[in-house]
């Protein structure tokens, strides 16, 4: 990919970005909790390695039958969810809406003219001393990457957390070309040992607990079986530290790129991010191009909203910036700093319609307040991206056809729109993601067909009643068979009836619930007599 | 103040009670009432759904049948959030559509936000009186259109109701329209969610102001076997200012808790 193929974009106003007063305050780190339980599960392949078209429906049904997937999941997401509220109202009190209108914006500027900042920006981190290269697909990506291992005789890899190395199933291809890679983020780490994936952005073993990590360090690292957190951390800490004395390269992705500096920013809580990326004699360091922004002015208020919003603290513990490699005075550093701008589906999502979410920041707000991600974990939405944000990105970055099932995961609640801090209005895309699948007809003609008949017994009173008094009087027969129904003189537009197991469209319901019955009359039917009554008494 | 009253689809068939009792609340408030016969659906399913020209057909009907009206006022949040934030967008670049929707927009509010912000009810100065336990959910719609604790304002002011807030209260319950039925095992997860956390206030009575929300919540109740009772927020107000007569239509013998153990997802202690 090249800046130049990026659509053109008018010269930005920075004006339209100014930065409001920050918050004040400085409370207390909340750490990741370990939940308690069992579960055991080493996979053979990568839990998002799945065949395209992705169909859910399977990973849904066994994570709803998961009772202790949903309990780590459920009280990891509330209590984060809780202190991120309480956090922000804390900072930014009255000024939380108008701060996230901010962090919207200073996004949605920067991508409207993305191509004046990443002209920018690759200007200044060459001039640093980096060297920036783009790839526009997952190949290219990993192939810039495994050149660069092949150049400089890689033999041991640290990493720290990425998404976008995910996204592009790195690993496996250093590991082809025989670089040992050591994910390095303690979570990310049991992970790789368990040869599973994660299920969450920030949080990236949010499904497994504290005996799944014992099983796996015994089992992969030999060690004595404990599930002592502090052991369990003292046994990750001592092998780490050894891989970043022999390293060699290092790998990480950015939260941030800053236009007019050059700068890489990334954020961790465990400092292992600073060790990969200056203890190794390379750096890679694989960013998105949506991850930019104009200048350290706008980085301070994402900074702020994204850790608050993320974990409830507020800043993450080790902000690390990176403009170019070692100079010749420092005593630290990467000799060799390579940034890979990497597209893979964003340049198509910044037409006009959809730019907006890449505004993302990846903190990980929107699935943690979200009950259907509460419910099902992040594996059962097929991709890197989970939750609500995963929901409207994955069909965009991958193809809508290859991911027919997100946009309809959601109950449109809006909590991830209220909850996100650069204001995405997910909710909106998600209906306008199942628009698109209408107009490409991906959706299946019998349920185009459902909705046109019903909308055009709406267009007009005469049918509307009629379905009504319809529904009403099927519902009702089928309550009177099972004895439900209420018994005669009792209030009209109140007493039911209830289905158990109903035939038709409502059958799924009736598997999970009750379906109440009409009472036997409707409003309209008491509105006329109403009227009767209130013309009889004016007479 | 004259309003003109909007009884979305739902509430007409399944929920008669809430629309009859918010039409005689607002005749006893002094407002003059009246219901456009032609109104059908706001066609809010269909819009979830993608599809977007039938919805406009509808919307347009709306507009029109609305059209002299000062107010409309209607006992769903989701129908509202409907005409407030989507109708507007619908028409999006047909500037006179855009134009007239943006007027519905304007003039269009749910009965609890319409007691608060337009006819400022203070019920203790009316006398309101209920007795019993009662909890109160928050529909997600209501969010949309920027309603926060108005309904729980209103329910402190009546005599005699103890109320016990929902734990996690702002979770949805797992309706959303066809959500549940295209999703039936997530969303019966969710609404079981809900249900343990109302066993857990040991209420008899759910206030609950969206009909759907109230099909799959109550449809759940019954399922799982608690002993609850639910009310819009417009009965409970009809009943407790004796303007009609108190209706408690138990699911189960009052007071019951839920038969099964819900698994996973009860309430969490923090
Ligand atoms: S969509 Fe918003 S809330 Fe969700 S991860 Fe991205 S920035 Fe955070």
């Amino acid at each position: 990919m090249n800046p130049a193929s990026l659509p053109k974009s008018p010269p930005p106003e920075p004006k339209d970005v100014h930065v409001l007063p920050g918050p004040t305050d400085g409370s207390a780190f909340t750490g990741a909790a370990m939940g308690q339980g069992n579960i055991t599960e080493i996979h053979d392949t990568n839990p998002l390695d799945v065949t395209l078209p992705y169909h859910m429906q399977p990973r849904v049904e066994k994570a709803t039958h998961d009772a202790q997937l949903q309990q780590f999941v459920n009280s990891a997401t509330l209590s984060k969810d809780r202190a991120r509220k309480r956090i922000c109202l804390e900072a930014f009190g009255d000024n939380y809406n108008r701060m996230r209108e901010l962090g919207g914006r200073i996004k949605q500027h920067t991508l409207d003219h993305l191509d004046y900042y990443l002209e920018q920006f690759v200007t200044n981190a060459a001039a640093a001393g980096a060297k920036v290269h783009f790839a526009e697909t997952t190949d290219e990506a990993n192939g810039i990457c495994l050149d660069i291992a092949r150049k400089c005789g890689a033999k041991l890899c640290v990493k720290s957390k990425s998404m976008v190395t995910e996204e592009m199933h790195l690993l496996p291809k250093l590991e082809s070309i025989g670089v040992e890679t050591v994910e390095t983020d303690l979570g990310e780490f049991i992970l790789q040992l368990d040869k599973d994936a994660p299920s969450h952005i920030v949080q990236p073993m949010i499904h497994k607990d504290r005996a799944a990590t014992a099983r796996a360090f015994t089992r992969e690292l030999h060690v004595e079986y404990t599930e002592d957190p502090g052991k369990l951390c003292q046994i990750a800490r001592n092998l780490l530290r050894n891989k970043y004395r022999q390293a060699d390269m290092g790998i990480c992705g950015g939260n941030f790129l800053i236009a007019d500096t050059g700068t890489v920013v990334i954020c961790t809580n465990e400092g292992n991010g600073r060790l990969c990326t200056s203890a190794p004699r390379v750096l890679v360091a694989f960013v998105g191009i949506e991850k930019l922004v104009p200048s350290l002015e706008h980085l301070g208020v994402l900074l702020k909203l994204l850790a608050r919003s993320a974990t409830g603290q507020p800043l993450t513990v080790y902000n690390h910036f990176m403009t170019g490699p070692r100079r010749p005075d420092e005593h630290d550093g990467p000799e060799e700093m390579h940034i890979i701008l990497v597209d893979n589906g964003r340049v198509k999502t910044l037409k006009e319609e959809t730019r907006e979410m890449l505004r993302c920041i990846r903190c990980g707000a929107c699935l943690n307040t979200c009950p259907v991600y509460r419910k099902i974990g992040g594996h059962a939405y097929g991709s890197v991206y989970s939750g609500p944000i995963g929901a409207i990105l994955t069909p965009m970055l991958k193809g809508l056809g290859n991911y027919p099932d997100l946009p309809h995961a959601s109950s449109l609640c809006g909590a991830c729109y209220e909850a996100c801090p650069v204001k995405i209005n997910i909710p909106k895309f998600l209906i306008q993601l199942r628009r698109d699948q209408i107009k490409q007809k991906i959706t299946r003609w019998p349920d185009r067909l459902i909705y046109r008949v019903w909308a055009a017994t709406l267009r007009n009173s005469l049918t509307y009643r009629l379905g009504g008094w319809m529904q009403k009087w099927m519902f009702r027969l089928q309550a009177r068979g099972n004895g439900s129904l209420g018994r005669a003189g009792s209030d009209p537009y109140a007493s039911r009836g209830w289905l158990s197991d109903a035939p038709g469209p409502v059958k799924s319901w009736t598997r999970e619930r009750d379906m109440p019955t009409p009472p036997a009359r409707s409003f309209r039917q008491w509105w006329d007599e109403h009227e009767k009554d209130k013309k009889s008494k004016e007479a | 103040m004259k309003v003109s009253i909007f009884i979305t689809c739902l509430s007409d068939t399944f929920y008669p009670r809430t629309g009859i009792a918010m039409v005689k609340v607002l005749e006893h408030l002094g407002c003059e009432v009246d219901f456009p016969q032609a109104q059908t659906c706001c066609g809010q399913p269909m819009y979830n759904n993608g599809f977007h020209d039938e919805s406009r057909e509808l919307a347009k009907r709306m507009i029109q049948v609305f059209e002299n009206s000062d107010h409309v006022v209607t006992p769903s949040g989701s129908c509202a959030a409907m005409v407030r934030d989507y109708y507007p967008e619908l028409f999006h670049g047909d500037h006179a559509w855009e134009h007239d929707a943006r007027k519905f927009a304007d003039k269009t509010y749910e009965f609890i936000e319409y007691l608060v912000k337009v006819l400022k009810v203070d019920l203790t100065q009316l006398g309101a009186k209920w007795k019993g336990k009662a909890t109160y959910h928050y529909s997600c719609h209501l969010r949309g259109i920027g309603i926060t604790n108005e309904a729980e304002q209103i329910i402190r002011q009546i005599d005699g109701l103890e109320y016990v807030p929902l734990e996690k209260s702002e979770q949805c319950c797992g309706f959303g329209g066809t959500f549940a039925m295209k999703y039936p095992d997530i969303s019966g997860t969710m609404v079981r969610d809900k249900v343990a956390c109302i066993a857990a206030t040991g209420a008899q009575t759910v206030i609950s102001n969206d009909a759907g929300c109230t099909m799959n919540i109550s449809g759940s109740c019954r399922r799982e076997g608690a002993g609850v009772a639910f009310k819009s927020l417009a009965e409970i107000i009809a009943e407790s200012l004796g303007l009609m007569e108190r209706h408690d239509d138990y699911l189960h013998p009052a007071g019951q808790k839920p038969r099964t153990a819900i698994a996973g997802c009860g309430p969490i202690k923090t």
